[in-house]
């Protein structure tokens, strides 16, 4: 079985010169067809910037050094730029984190998740909007009619991310990147989307890279997880073996410092600094290798 | 499914109702006045009591009807040639109209266009856009428009070119700004990544965000384009000399200011009623149009 992403030793470098900083050194991991794969890390980990690779939204003084994206076995850096966009959106899709910005304020919700179907789908404004209807309903959106002409600052934030779900799957993509999708939303909310993005996915049959800080989510929906810091993986595998039988000490750490309902408080423990200190300091070794490697 | 269903809440009064409440006094007054120039100038032949370049020796320099000598024949009463002032006010609108909507429509267009491309582009095209007006600006306005004026020759056509090749720039510093700002945004990314290119994103999802910011620029710039219309026919090089203008108008009761002020007094108080006018209906409408102030 071919995975549906396969992403090779990607090394990422932002700005140019003295002031260049390695965002991604070195990251490798797969997903395959239908699996749904959890990237954690702290802030600045470079799990973001692992997304916005694969997506081809990287800032214009992103650099990929060496390494390689390869979507469904073509490989996705050399694509030409025309047929890398009919992909995105049709076989790649974003779940954004934030879905109070991510919708264009001046449109009908109707209009934006016709934008997508008639993008890629060839259907008329008609059969997109009926299209619109059903994926609305398909998120669970009563009166999906009336909601089709609504303005995203007349709906809620929750349902705002109902309406990104139902974009990101209108067309039914292979792989789906939802970037910490549930971090914007009220805790209660954060559980219904989630098990809406869990439902549309057993439905749909997408693979999800869920992009995430929260190692509850992951336990929830990750069939498979990946453990990033200073833009290199850590550690890799199943999520049950992973959070029970974790191999590296920053995921041993990351685990003590994440709070449980069968643990007092009080046995929560910050990650240590003097880990992160080494990890870093190993990241900027790394660095300075390549650098004398010429790579 | 029922569990996680959410719904809107029940429908409130029309947008358009909301937008034009919002707009509140600015709107109502200067779309009167707007439209009440429109339609003095479209209907001048049939309420204008007399032909505007009618001569009446025997009664020039007639004062207002209800001043002491006053004729009710002469309304706003004549000037040196005795010429009906009310009826040439009338006509005169007619050039303002024409010149401020075609000049700023124009203006408009190209401005508009060369600042989406500077703004989307950046790099060399925008530094080399953003030069171009650097050194436009560092003329003069007025001076620019009347030594073109002069080049290009007396008419209409060249009034509206001469604000035209003067004023774009106004449209393209701001446009181009904004449009790099909104290019930021989240929901631009969105675009990007289901599979819009540049030209699409642009007209599709960035356009619209900047309506209210066109439809106020073009107003302003309607106002404008009538006072520059006045400084170019006050010295002469508008319009050919038997059509009436505000700014011939001025001219010539400059002339005759201590005998007859009333002719130089209506043709000011028709240019500053006017161009308040536009920047009220433009201040009205922005508020009334922005979506980020309808939350």
């Amino acid at each position: 079985m071919t995975a549906v992403l396969s992403i090779q030793d990607l090394h990422v470098t932002i700005g140019r010169g003295a002031r260049a900083a390695n965002v991604l050194r070195g990251v490798s991991l797969e997903v395959q067809p239908g699996e749904v794969r959890g990237l954690v890390g702290e802030s600045g980990a470079g799990k973001s910037m692992l997304g916005r690779a694969v997506l081809g939204l990287l800032p214009a003084d992103a650099r990929i050094g060496k390494g390689g994206i390869a979507f469904a076995g073509r490989d996705f850096l050399t694509l030409p730029e025309r047929e890398r966009r009919d992909l995105l959106g049709r076989q790649i899709a974003l779940i954004p984190q934030d879905p109070m910005t991510s919708l264009n304020p001046v449109k009908r919700v109707g209009d934006q998740i016709a934008r997508v179907l008639q993008r890629h789908l060839a259907l008329s404004r008609r059969q997109a909007l009926q299209r619109a209807t059903e994926l609305l309903a398909e998120v669970a959106i009563r009166d999906p009619q009336r909601v089709l002409d609504l303005y995203p600052y007349e709906i809620s934030g929750g349902m705002r991310q109902r309406v990104l779900i139902a974009m990101a799957f209108g067309c039914d993509p292979s792989l789906i990147i939802a970037d910490e999708p549930t971090t914007a939303l009220d805790v209660t909310v954060q559980r219904q989307v989630l098990q809406l993005i869990e439902r549309l996915r057993e439905r749909r049959g997408a693979a999800i890279l869920f992009v995430t800080h929260d190692l509850g989510v992951v336990a929830k929906i990750c069939r498979t997880m990946t453990v990033m810091h200073a833009g290199r993986v850590l550690e890799d595998g199943e999520t049950a073996d992973v959070l029970t039988r974790p191999r590296h000490p920053y995921t041993r750490a990351l685990l003590a410092a994440t709070p449980r309902a069968d643990r007092p408080a009080d046995a929560l423990r910050p990650v240590p600094p003097a880990l992160i200190e080494s990890l870093w300091s190993e990241a900027h070794r790394l660095d300075r290798l390549s650098i004398v490697g010429g790579t | 499914m029922v569990d996680t269903a959410v719904s809107v809440p029940m429908q409130q009064p029309s947008r358009w109702a909301i937008g034009f409440r919002r707009g509140g006094a600015r709107l109502w007054v200067g779309g009167a006045i707007v439209a009440a120039l429109i339609l003095v100038a479209l209907l001048a032949p049939w309420i204008a009591p007399h032909d505007p370049i009618e001569q009446d020796l025997l009664s020039g320099q007639l004062p207002p009807a209800w001043m002491q000598g006053g004729d009710t024949a002469y309304l706003l009463g004549t000037d040196s040639l005795g010429r009906d002032v009310l009826s040439r006010l009338i006509y005169a609108a007619r050039v303002a109209v024409v010149v401020g909507f075609v000049a700023a429509l124009l203006a408009g267009a190209i401005g508009i266009t060369l600042g989406l491309i500077a703004g989307s582009f950046g790099g060399w095209i925008d530094q080399a856009t953003s030069r171009l007006i650097d050194v436009w600006m560092a003329f003069p306005p007025i001076l620019l428009s009347i030594v073109l004026a002069a080049v290009i020759g007396a008419g209409l056509t060249s009034v509206i070119l001469a604000i035209v090749v003067v004023d774009w720039t106004r449209f393209a510093r701001i446009i181009r700004a904004e449009t790099a700002v909104q290019l930021q945004r989240d929901y631009a990314m969105a675009a990007r990544v289901i599979g819009l290119n540049r030209g699409q994103t642009l007209r599709l999802e960035i356009l619209p965000n900047l309506v209210p910011l066109v439809v106020t620029l073009l107003a302003v710039e309607m106002g404008v384009a009538i006072l520059v219309e006045v400084i170019l026919s006050f010295v002469g090089i508008s319009v050919a000399g038997d059509t009436p203008t505000w700014g011939g108008m001025i001219a010539e009761g400059r002339q005759i200011i201590y005998q007859s002020p009333w002719v130089m007094a209506f043709a000011i108080g028709c240019v500053i009623v006017s161009v308040v006018g536009f920047n009220l209906l433009g201040d009205g409408l922005r508020t009334a149009l922005d979506p980020v102030q309808r939350r």
